[in-house]
């Protein structure tokens, strides 16, 4: 068993678990955050996507014990203040979910492609970046619209880097 | 319309908690005492089960319990059934081999479920089911649907010699073999509709709770249909009569079908519940997503179209071999008849069609509805051939459907369907100048300079929706009604409930819905709230499939909704001293047309349940329900154009250009149905360019997981322009026809005929990599 001490969404955790626990699963039954998601078993949907030091992370990739003293944030510690971040604010003024299932690896991938592209972002950048995402309801169509009106039309760019 | 209203783009109410992860799905829920579920599946696609040793199992740590299917039977759990009978053409019922949640004797494809254990997390239990000794004597066995039906062949089950579960027609057989006889041209054509695995991103999962004290069970799932799972899992696989068994099904992540069945899992979860004491959950990795959600399509057909001298289609004939796998699921039967052979008249005014249709055993996981669900199997057969016609004939594709096109309505086709309203020509004309199909040549002639082969495909495709009316369905087969309930509640302060039986696993009800109350009455959007999913909160429903959530649905929200109008304008024609028939609703109030008289509408609830003042006899309260029975399918149609290029060096096929044009009806919301367009477009290019479910000869399965099973990623797929030129639905109120499925029905046929039309060989298969398309292309050459 491994005790882990790390910080999630700015406040100190700790817990217990199995050595072999994936850090998807120590964020969702350790710490009871659900937005998080496991869609696959192969690393390849990216419902699982988290922030770790600031860097993103498919969740289900790492074991939570190699994720000790980090920092992370998941799709709970995105808003502040009740306000949604810009990109989940262009997600919803663009319909760029249905299920909501991938919304969560969705929305942090953006952000984190936001964060490293800035507003050199173009389609074929957003559509080849999503590329460990994988989405069954919208076709991408609106998702790919979101990302770049977050870029583009809103303060995402912006926060993004915060 | 109000900027809420039906017509308004209005942005989804369930977004935010979607968006910040508080979605509430059936893996994130918890209970006191819960325990983990895995089960022990066959590795072997067909094979007799010889014993069952989990003594070893039992004893590791954290293991609660091993249950198997011998246990299962002996408290008395029955089989799983298909829930549509269809009839053989020599009279004879369709042959239902037994599906037992548990296998207790012979196992019949690999996933089936042997025994589940119980355990304190995932991780033991898993390991655990390691350690369970299922001793197996082998089978041969088959998994070729066409090879299934000969002589010889492995037998699946006793019932059903030869594999054969039906051999069905429907249509005028002498009459089309005639008008083949006397064709100017005929068009023949082998068809393969290649098999796909559903994938919604949320796995399927359950969790079931035994409540000892009240002898009473709760199981969450992941269900498109809860009040259906109820009915089945009640009176059919004992589990419980249904007013001591709730269904909860929760947030639910997609579902294109694959959700609407009563799997094994939820069944045995709620009996594992009872025999161990303790609440059993119950998630599927992505790997048993593969092995047993039902898969989608798998038919393999010969066609012939007849043409007379002017290029009228005179007659079809249609052969039809469907795979329904190892097991009868629940609408399977339905599917490969009357879902798919009643389209064959498409949009064309066809004298004569019949269509022959035989299903399968084989050794491959269940077959049943996925998004379309026999639709776009007849649109891709019947526009395959279209396309190939033209070719053949040598007109333009666009001159010869034209040419061809239904153009007065009601129109009666040769196979049941009564097309109600379209036009054809609008969504053809709209599609075709969205795609500048008259500038392709010069396209073409472009993308040949830098080396590229493009080409151009075009799809008119015809489906029906809210399939109905329970009376006609039932006469077809079907063991339900197809109708749907609402029940509309006014609460005291004016703020209003609707429980509705359609459920919303991504289509956006509790926006759409919302509209519909919030234009009614003039309230608020945000003082609506639409509920659904829970047996015990909603009177009674038949869920969402077959793009009937607006149709049917929102129909019988209208019908409740009509009924609350009645009331309240009699109320407030009480309550101002007016002529109920001068009561009219403006800006949230109820007023005396024509005067300054006027009752909110918060004013005109609380009226209602304070009962001081209401008219002499009239009960208080402010709550109606109403159960609607469409009269009739809903018809929508449309027509796609795909442009292509496609590589000649490596066979890669870059979509360059889709266009949808839509004919829907009457639309609530344009984004959201836009939504459904780009996600049913985006299924049907994964059908025709990359998804392909494969087993090998011992029924191994192949593509049991995303490095193998090829989904669309955002890269593959391009923007799309949709569009829609509507022509109401008659036979209901809204004038909705439904939009969930269009997308996956109309766009694969259009693909492929853009690559044909680009590699000059018109022989080419679904899904079309690119192995298949340059060698495709190196044989035109």
């Amino acid at each position: 068993m491994a005790k882990i001490t790390m910080t999630v969404n700015g406040r100190q955790v700790s817990g217990v678990c199995d050595d072999r626990t994936l850090l998807v699963h120590f964020i969702r039954e350790n710490l009871g955050l659900t937005g998080t998601h496991v869609g696959c078993d192969t690393s390849q949907c990216g419902a699982c996507v988290i922030h770790m030091d600031g860097q993103s992370v498919k969740s289900c990739s790492i074991l939570a014990a190699q994720a000790a003293g980090s920092s992370i944030t998941t799709i709970e510690g995105l808003a502040q203040n009740g306000e949604l971040h810009p990109v989940q604010a262009a997600f919803k003024a663009h319909h760029g979910l249905q299920c909501g299932f991938c919304t969560p690896g969705m929305v942090m991938t953006a952000v984190d492609m936001i964060r490293r592209h800035g507003s050199d972002l173009d389609e074929a950048t957003v559509r080849a970046e999503l590329e460990g995402n994988i989405c069954r309801c919208t076709g991408y169509h609106n998702i790919v619209k979101a990302i770049l009106a977050a870029v583009h039309e809103t303060g995402g760019v912006r926060q993004a880097a915060e | 319309m109000g900027v809420d209203g039906i017509g308004a783009r209005v942005a989804r109410k369930e977004d935010r908690r979607f968006l910040t992860g508080k979605g509430r799905y059936t893996d994130d829920m918890s209970v006191p005492g819960m325990k983990y579920a895995v089960f022990v599946r066959s590795p072997h696609a067909h094979a007799t089960i010889t014993g069952i040793d989990s003594t070893a199992a039992k004893a590791m740590p954290g293991v609660i319990d091993v249950l198997d299917g011998k246990q299962l039977l002996a408290d008395g759990i029955g089989n799983l059934i298909c829930g549509w009978m269809i009839h053989s053409k020599d009279g004879s019922p369709m042959k239902m081999g037994a599906w037992r949640p548990l296998a207790d004797r012979t196992v019949r494809y690999v996933g089936d479920a042997v025994a589940i254990v119980v355990a304190d997390s995932v991780a033991e239990a898993r390991d655990a089911a390691e350690a369970v000794v299922v001793d197996y004597d082998l089978l041969p066995v088959v998994t070729d649907p066409v090879q299934a039906l000969a002589e010889g062949q492995p037998q699946l089950h006793p019932e059903a010699p030869n594999n054969l579960i039906f051999d069905w027609e429907l249509g005028d057989a002498g009459a089309v073999d005639r008008a083949l006889g006397a064709a100017a041209h005929v068009t023949e054509l082998k068809i393969y509709n290649n098999r796909l695995s559903p994938n919604p991103m949320e796995p399927r999962a359950t969790l079931g709770i035994y409540d000892a004290g009240d002898d009473h069970y709760t199981c969450y799932t992941t269900s498109q249909n809860p009040h259906l799972a109820r009915l089945v899992m009640s009176a059919f696989y004992n589990v419980a009569p249904e007013n001591k068994l709730r269904v909860i099904a929760p947030d639910v992540g997609g579902g294109f079908g694959s959700k609407i069945y009563i799997y094994p899992e939820e069944i045995v979860c709620l009996w594992a519940s009872k025999r161990t004491g303790v609440p059993v959950k119950w998630t599927s990795d992505r790997t048993e997503a593969f092995l047993t959600d039902a898969h989608g399509r798998d038919h393999v057909s010969t066609v012939k179209m007849a043409f007379d001298a002017g290029n009228r289609i005179t007659a079809l004939k249609v052969d039809t071999i469907a795979n329904l796998g190892a097991y009868m699921s629940l609408f399977s039967s339905c599917v490969p008849t009357y879902l798919y052979a009643t389209l064959l008249s498409g949009q064309y005014d066809i004298p004569a069609i019949h269509a022959n249709v035989r299903t399968v055993y084989t050794n491959t996981a269940p077959v049943d509805a996925y998004r379309g669900a026999g639709r776009p199997e007849a649109t891709y057969l019947l526009e395959r051939t279209m396309e190939t016609a033209a070719r053949e004939l040598g007109i333009s594709p666009a001159e010869l459907r034209r040419s061809n096109f239904i153009r007065s309505f009601p129109h009666q086709t040769p196979v049941i369907m009564n097309y109600d309203a379209g036009d054809y020509e609008a969504s053809l004309n709209a599609a075709m100048t969205a795609a500048d199909w008259n500038g392709f040549a010069a396209r073409k002639a472009e993308a040949e300079r830098r080396g590229m082969k493009r080409g151009i495909g075009m799809s008119c495709y015809i489906e029906a929706c809210g399939l109905a009316p329970s009376a006609a369905v039932g006469s077809l087969g079907a063991g339900v009604g197809l109708w749907e309930s609402a029940e509309v509640r006014v609460n005291m302060v004016g703020t209003i409930e609707v429980m509705t039986g359609s459920h919303s696993h991504g289509q956006g009800h509790e926006t759409t819905f919302a509209q519909l109350v919030a234009d009614r009455f003039g309230v608020p959007i945000d003082s609506v709230n639409i509920v659904h999913g829970d047996t015990d909160k909603v009177q009674m429903g038949m869920g969402t499939y077959g793009s009937r959530s607006g149709a049917v649905g929102m129909s019988a929200i209208v019908k409740a909704l009509d009924k609350i109008e009645v009331k309240a304008k009699r109320i407030a024609a009480h309550l101002m001293e007016a002529d109920e028939n001068d009561i009219v609703f403006e800006d949230g109030s109820l007023k005396v047309a024509g005067t300054d008289k006027a009752v909110p509408w918060s004013q005109l609830a609380l009226s209602a349940y304070t009962a001081h003042n209401l008219p002499p006899g009239m009960e208080p309260g402010l709550k109606e329900g109403a159960f609607y029975d469409p009269a009739n399918f809903t018809f929508p149609a449309g027509c796609y154009i795909c442009e292509v290029e496609v590589d000649p060096e490596t066979g890669r096929t870059k979509i360059v250009q889709f266009v949808a044009a839509d004919d829907f009806g009457n639309v609530i919301n344009p984004m959201i149905v836009e939504g459904q367009v780009h996600g049913g477009v985006a299924q049907g290019i994964g059908q025709a360019l990359l998804e392909g479910v494969y087993y090998d000869d011992s029924g191994q399965l192949l593509t049991a997981s995303y490095m193998d099973y090829a989904m669309p990623r955002a890269d593959d797929l391009p923007s799309f322009k949709v569009s829609t030129s509507n022509t109401p639905c008659p036979n209901n109120p809204l004038g909705i026809k439904g939009c969930g499925e269009a997308g996956a029905i109309g766009s694969p046929p259009a693909l492929i005929n853009a690559i044909t039309d680009a590699i000059g060989n018109n022989a080419l298969t679904m899904p079309a990599t690119p192995e298949k398309v340059w060698a495709a292309a190196q044989a035109a050459n």
